[in-house]
């Protein structure tokens, strides 16, 4: 890579981040509030305070997780937008076998088992997308939102008729007591649910980038029918992406409840799924990128909650940032592709 | 030379200086060159010079770096394919750009823009005029889909020329043809010159180009090595400007002679072919074989063939009448829905790709494109395409990327690939070297059946050359079984011990390559009534 080339990557990934940031310090302008104060907050409680800079590496748990099977599907050409009904799902199972298990086997085993199940959770729930797009060719945009709503919906009948707490007034699974939760490391509040986050991350970047498995999902992913043609197995690769992705979102489920929640209240949906596309494409399926840029967006998520409060804007705005960071990301994305059509057909 | 106010009077488009870099490779290195009104121009060039840049950026589609370009003597600016076109200069790519489904008015009336009224009978008169001006008559509610690939062509001139022909533009517009399909388009290029279009064409075949053209330029390594101009032209015999022409596009004058082989061209014209020993049992045995077509596609129905060890099989017959099918159900990339293959004794039919690719099944698509390359990997990558996962080249799994970009760097070398280097993406190469990697990937000693399509699609002289012989001498394997499907006679004549015609998905029947193969060829085509 030349030295221009790299600066034109540079501009291409941070451009985007630069102009969301702007755009959104003029709505805050426009809703009579300070941008400078609120990203100074942002940064000030998500990043520079102990307690704020713990809760955002404990944010990117999940987000990692997530962040994993997205670059397996989307780097072979599925996109799998369903995440948040795989990740809820295979949370609320967990959350009502891990409090069930806890008592009854030992730690180390009750843990990986919990993901194991989460992993199976999700990765079922990708099953029928799967074989739609498979069998059928039938687009699985739209069946991954819906099993996405469906899942979601799936996951609060059962916390509220199967697997609800009769000790608690809200509808909630049973809690995981704290001392049966994932272990913190040293002495912060951070589980190691985010090791197993860049773990994750960086083994599917290295799956994708050193492994015949790796290779033969990004041919499926860009040129399906080279992929025919080589004899590569079409049907049984988008089987195994869809598995990978959702699996490692159900994973990215059991690492939250495990490590901070202990529990599933009914109605609950992050929608980290959601949020963390844009990063993925931002990062364009780079391992390190991602882990970067979910460590931004951590900080974002975590700083941006009190700082709304202080500067007294809701604080969905962090979701503003996102949308306009996704805006800038398709423009910025659009006019690169203008000018490498032009230079190069 | 006329007086120089005259010329630049007839100067459609001109370039001057016109650089083009891509990474690792000048593409176009200070081009001069003035396309003339009335004149068919012909761009020669090996594989990699630089023609298709030339033509992506007098369409639009490219920008240059430096250089500049006029208009009937205004500098112009041609920044998008569409701005072209509002100039009037259209092009034909190689690739089809016409929508199969729609119909041909359809097709043309596409490229209006969004808010113009999209009139009916506004664009039949302007078909009709365009139809008259090339003196064709494609059925304009024919879904494009249907027409054979000369109509096609021809629609697709028509909308390089809807908005006005000043300039048309036409990237190896005969690979795909029939000669018959030729002789047309050569018959359209000349009423076009006739009436004032500045045509300029890309082809490898010095002989179309000594036919049709009114002027020759030579491009190697992105710079203008030669020109014949009209006069020079006419004075010269075919043998003359054959022979200065490859003298200027490989640069080697003793090159000529060795060339002069290919360009004599027919049956004789090389090496004799290696004998066949036929009493051993057949390599390959096809009975009855049948598949299923889509709609408008046409599909095998109960082809038999038999073709022995070290022999060479050539398929004739215009494309559409089942050689794509044929060629799949030998791959294993489609099943048959009657019949047998065995290869050496064994039934294969059953088998996908991966299993007879073990047993030594290799094929060059003709859609290299499409399906023969994944183009935004490495030269490297779509080298071991079919390779992926096995040893040596990965280890359980795990790829050793070290081996593979040596792998690929040696047939690059053995291939004469032009490529900045083996890992540069595979769609940045030139047409002829996309096909080089084809060939490279499918030529193994381990070979038992080799199915190519379209093998020299693209090459230029010397390659062609040099694949033909390759082809001859049993595609690097020992006793292979080859099956060459072309559109052009002469590749068979030159390669193949025994020709089959395909018709509508039948075999019409297989005669020997001797001298009066050509003759029996043409008996077995000429049986074929809608032959376009
Ligand atoms: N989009 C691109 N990106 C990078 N390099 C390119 C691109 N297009 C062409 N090149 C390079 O520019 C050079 C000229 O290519 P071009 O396609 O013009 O050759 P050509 O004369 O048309 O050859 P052929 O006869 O094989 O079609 C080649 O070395 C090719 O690799
Ligand atoms: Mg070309």
């Amino acid at each position: 890579m030349s030295a221009a080339e790299l600066v034109t990557g540079a501009v291409r990934i941070l451009l985007p981040v630069l102009l969301a940031l702007v755009a959104g310090g003029l709505v805050l302008l426009a809703m009579g509030a300070d941008p400078l104060a609120y990203y100074g907050y942002v940064v000030e409680r998500g990043l520079l305070s102990r307690t704020g800079l713990e809760a955002s590496v404990t944010r990117m748990a999940p987000l990692l997780l997530i962040a994993a099977g997205l670059i397996v599907a989307f780097r072979a050409g599925l996109w799998n937008l369903g995440v948040d009904g795989q990740f809820l799902l295979a949370a609320v199972v967990v959350a009502a076998l891990a409090p069930a298990l806890a008592p009854a086997v030992p730690h180390w085993l009750m843990v990986p088992v919990c993901f194991a199940v989460a992993f199976a959770v999700g990765a079922v729930w990708s099953v029928i997308p799967a074989f739609l797009k498979a069998v059928h060719g039938i687009n699985e945009i739209i069946a991954t939102l819906m099993m996405s709503f469906l899942g979601v919906g799936l996951a609060n009948i059962l916390i509220k008729l199967v697997f609800f707490d009769p000790a608690t007034t809200v509808p909630q699974t049973a809690t995981l007591a704290v001392e049966d939760r994932l272990a913190r490391l040293g002495a912060t509040t951070v589980h190691w649910g985010v090791l197993l986050g860049v773990a994750a991350v960086l083994a599917v970047h290295w799956l994708m980038g050193h492994t015949a498995l790796g290779l033969r999902l990004q041919i499926v992913g860009s040129s399906p029918r080279a992929a025919i043609h080589a004899g590569i197995n079409l049907r049984r690769l988008t089987f195994v992406a869809f598995a990978l992705g959702a699996g490692l979102a159900g994973v990215g489920g059991a690492a939250d409840v495990m490590g901070v929640h202990g529990t599933v209240q009914a109605d609950w949906n992050p929608a980290y799924g959601i949020l963390v596309i844009p990063l993925v494409f931002l990062a364009r399926f780079n391992g390190w990128g991602v882990i970067a840029f979910v460590f931004g967006f951590a900080v974002l998520m975590i700083g941006g909650e009190s700082a709304a409060r202080r500067v007294g804007v809701p604080t969905f705005f962090v979701l503003v940032l996102v949308a306009l960071l996704l805006l800038f990301l398709a423009v910025v994305e659009y006019l690169d592709h203008e000018r490498r059509r032009r230079r190069a057909a | 030379m006329n007086a120089a106010a005259a010329a630049t009077d007839d100067i459609a488009i001109a370039f001057s200086g016109i650089t083009k870099r891509f990474p690792g490779v000048v593409a176009n290195d200070g081009i001069s060159l003035a396309f003339r009104r009335g004149e068919v121009h012909a761009l020669l060039g090996e594989n990699g010079a630089g023609k298709s840049t030339l033509i992506g950026i007098m369409s639009g589609m490219l920008a240059p770096d430096e250089g500049r370009i006029e208009v009937d003597g205004r500098a112009t600016r041609l920044s998008s394919p569409a701005d072209a076109l509002r100039l009037g200069i259209g092009t034909v790519f190689q690739h089809m750009m016409l929508v199969p489904g729609l119909t041909v008015l359809e097709n043309l009336m596409l490229g209006a823009p969004w808010w113009r009224l999209r009139s009916r009978s506004r664009a039949l008169a302007r078909f009709r005029e365009l139809a008259g001006l090339l003196s064709v008559d494609p059925d304009p509610d024919a879904p494009v889909g249907r027409l054979s690939p000369g109509e096609q062509q021809q629609v697709e001139i028509m909308r390089a020329l809807w908005h006005g022909g000043r300039v048309l533009i036409l990237d190896e517009p005969t690979s795909m043809l029939t000669p018959k399909g030729v002789a047309e388009l050569g018959a359209v290029v000349r009423r076009l010159r006739d009436h004032g279009v500045a045509v300029v064409f890309v082809t490898h075949k010095l002989r179309e180009a000594h036919a049709l053209a009114d002027r020759i330029s030579v491009l190697r390594r992105g710079r203008v090595v030669g020109a014949l101009g009209p006069e020079q032209l006419r004075a010269m015999g075919e043998a003359e400007v054959l022979d200065a022409v490859v003298a200027m596009m490989f640069g080697r004058t003793e090159r000529a002679d060795a060339l002069g082989e290919v360009l004599a061209g027919g049956v004789g014209a090389g090496p004799a072919l290696r004998p066949v020993d036929r009493t051993r049992p057949p390599r390959l045995v096809l009975s009855g074989v049948s598949t299923v077509g889509a709609r408008g596609e046409c599909a095998l129905a109960g082809v038999s063939l038999k073709v022995w060890p070290g022999e060479v099989l050539g398929i004739a017959g215009v494309d559409g009448n089942g050689q794509k099918h044929l060629a799949e159900v030998l791959a294993g990339q489609r099943p048959v829905s009657a019949g047998s293959i065995m290869l050496d004794g064994r039934e294969i039919a059953a088998l996908g790709v991966p299993a007879r690719r073990a047993l030594g099944v290799r094929y060059v698509t003709d859609e290299r494109l499409d399906e023969g390359i994944a183009g935004e990997h490495p030269v490297a990558v779509n080298l071991v395409l079919k390779e992926i996962g096995r040893p040596p080249l990965w280890r359980a799994g795990i790829a050793r990327w070290g081996a593979i970009n040596a792998h690929a760097r040696d047939l690059i070398c053995a291939h004469d690939v032009r490529t900045p280097s083996e890992r540069t993406p595979i769609a940045w190469l030139s047409g002829g070297n996309i096909q080089k990697v084809l060939l490279a990937r499918e030529l193994s000693p381990d070979a038992t059946l080799v199915v190519l399509g379209k093998p020299t699609h693209g090459l230029d002289l010397q390659t062609t050359r040099l694949a033909r012989e390759r082809i001859r001498n049993g595609a690097g394997a020992r006793d292979a079984a080859l099956v060459v499907i072309s559109n052009e006679l002469e590749e068979l004549l030159e390669t193949c011990h025994r020709i089959a015609v395909l018709d509508r998905g039948t075999i019409r029947g297989i005669v020997d390559n001797r001298p009066d193969a050509e003759r029996a060829v043409g008996r077995l085509m000429t049986g074929i009534a809608h032959a376009a």
